[in-house]
């Protein structure tokens, strides 16, 4: 499981991650089947009334259908509820929104947008997941306000670096075989076709350059000064490149809530459950300014920028199958 | 940027190694404490104190110390 290369505590230094949660049996969509459930309930809304639902995830429950419908079934909501899913990663959430703000108000009054991580399609006998990642599913409720001057985003693209992050079998390019399930040596871990690898180091080069550059020409296409704002939450990746990243903008530490420690890195999860887990009794019922950037996979990137006005945060539901599931502390 | 910073830099990523192990012909992946995450460290280093990107294939292609600062210079 872990890289002879290194020992624990030096991974802990560097990536921040202490425990994660896994579940061998609940997928993403069963996690976030618990998170919309809860916040549809601490809202008081009714399920009727939810127009849209966006699932941003790249462990979906099957290669098709969209699990965005089978979540519309599983929710009980209105059969015109609009629901598509988004194949995005770490910058995932900050797309969907960006998705859910492009409907609402235009015929979409409420809309749920529900993004993570959890179980992987492909089980490898024998084997834990890697300890850098957790598993989480996550609801985000937007709603239209005829007065709010609405979200800012800044996005970005990088094709060239598709293959930072891959699962190299399993789609049309490279189909299942027998082949794809034989292990090969991927810096120091051995690995198979069906799992993701990630080239670490061009990662950790393109994350440190790339988030901080996005979130000030966020504030200079939209004229505000980035420091005005109260909390900034990155994608939860690794502790070292987000410190450098809150270096770089000159970011005072309080600003920076991070839930690394417990939880890994939860994909899409990261920037709503951090917002979750760290700021819910700061946040809730003051006005605040967030600056969100999500960054990696794709290589893609987004930074939104919004404020918040009486926001209901649900405190953390975790869920488990009692037979199946553990806490892994690496 | 002389040589010598370079390596002082270089060397301060290390916890464990005495600087004095490290020069500009040591092949540093073949030093006992280099890892993967040492090579983040670098990379941010590089960053942060040269303004220069490295990335997973600089890091690859270097051999020595000396290596790898050419590659630093030569992007700056």
């Amino acid at each position: 499981m872990m890289s002879s290369d290194y020992s624990p505590e030096d991974y802990v230094k560097t990536t921040g991650v202490m425990e994660r949660r896994t579940s061998r049996k609940l997928t993403t969509s069963d996690l976030s089947y618990g998170a919309a459930e809860k916040l549809i309930a601490d809202l008081g809304w009714d399920k009727n009334e939810i127009d849209a639902l966006v699932f941003v995830s790249q462990t979906p429950d099957y290669i098709l259908p969209a699990t965005a419908c089978i979540l519309q079934d599983r929710l009980g909501l209105n059969k015109e509820c609009l629901a598509f899913d988004i194949s995005l990663g770490c910058s995932g959430w900050v797309y969907g929104l960006s998705a859910v703000a492009g409907l609402i108000g235009k015929g979409t009054k409420k809309a749920l947008l529900l993004a993570g991580d959890a179980k992987p399609r492909v089980k490898i006998e024998g084997e834990a997941r890697d300890p850098l990642f957790g598993s989480a599913g996550t609801a985000t409720a937007v709603v239209f306000d005829e007065s709010y001057d609405g979200l800012k985003f800044h996005f970005g693209t990088d094709g060239s670096g598709f293959d930072a992050i891959i699962t190299p079998d399993g789609g049309a390019r490279g189909p299942v075989k027998p082949s794809s399930f034989e292990k090969e040596d991927v810096d120091g871990l051995m690995k198979c076709r069906l799992q993701t690898r990630m080239q670490g180091m061009d990662v950790f080069s393109f994350g440190i350059t790339t988030a901080p550059k996005s979130v000030k020409k966020l504030g200079e296409h939209f004229g505000f000064d980035y420091l005005d704002y109260d909390y900034f939450v990155f994608h939860q990746a690794n502790m070292k490149m987000n410190n450098m990243i809150a270096k770089k903008l000159k970011l005072a530490p309080e600003k920076v809530p991070s839930c690394m420690y417990h939880f890994g890195n939860t994909s899409s999860a990261s920037i709503p459950l951090t917002i979750v887990t760290e700021l819910k009794e700061k946040c809730e019922n003051t006005p605040t300014k967030f600056i969100c950037c999500g960054f990696g996979v794709g290589l893609s990137w987004g930074t939104v920028a919004f404020e918040s006005n009486n926001m209901v945060i649900s405190s953390l539901v975790e869920m488990a199958d009692e037979e199946a599931d553990q806490k892994y502390v690496v | 940027m002389e040589l010598k910073d370079f390596i002082e830099s270089f060397a301060a990523q290390f916890d464990d190694t005495d600087a004095s192990e490290i020069k500009a012909e040591t092949v540093f992946k073949e030093l006992d404490e280099w890892s993967s995450l040492i090579a983040l460290s670098v990379i941010a280093m590089a960053d942060e104190e040269y303004e220069v990107t490295l990335k997973g294939d600089d890091i690859r292609n270097a051999n020595t110390v000396e290596d790898l600062y050419n590659t630093v210079k030569s992007k700056m």
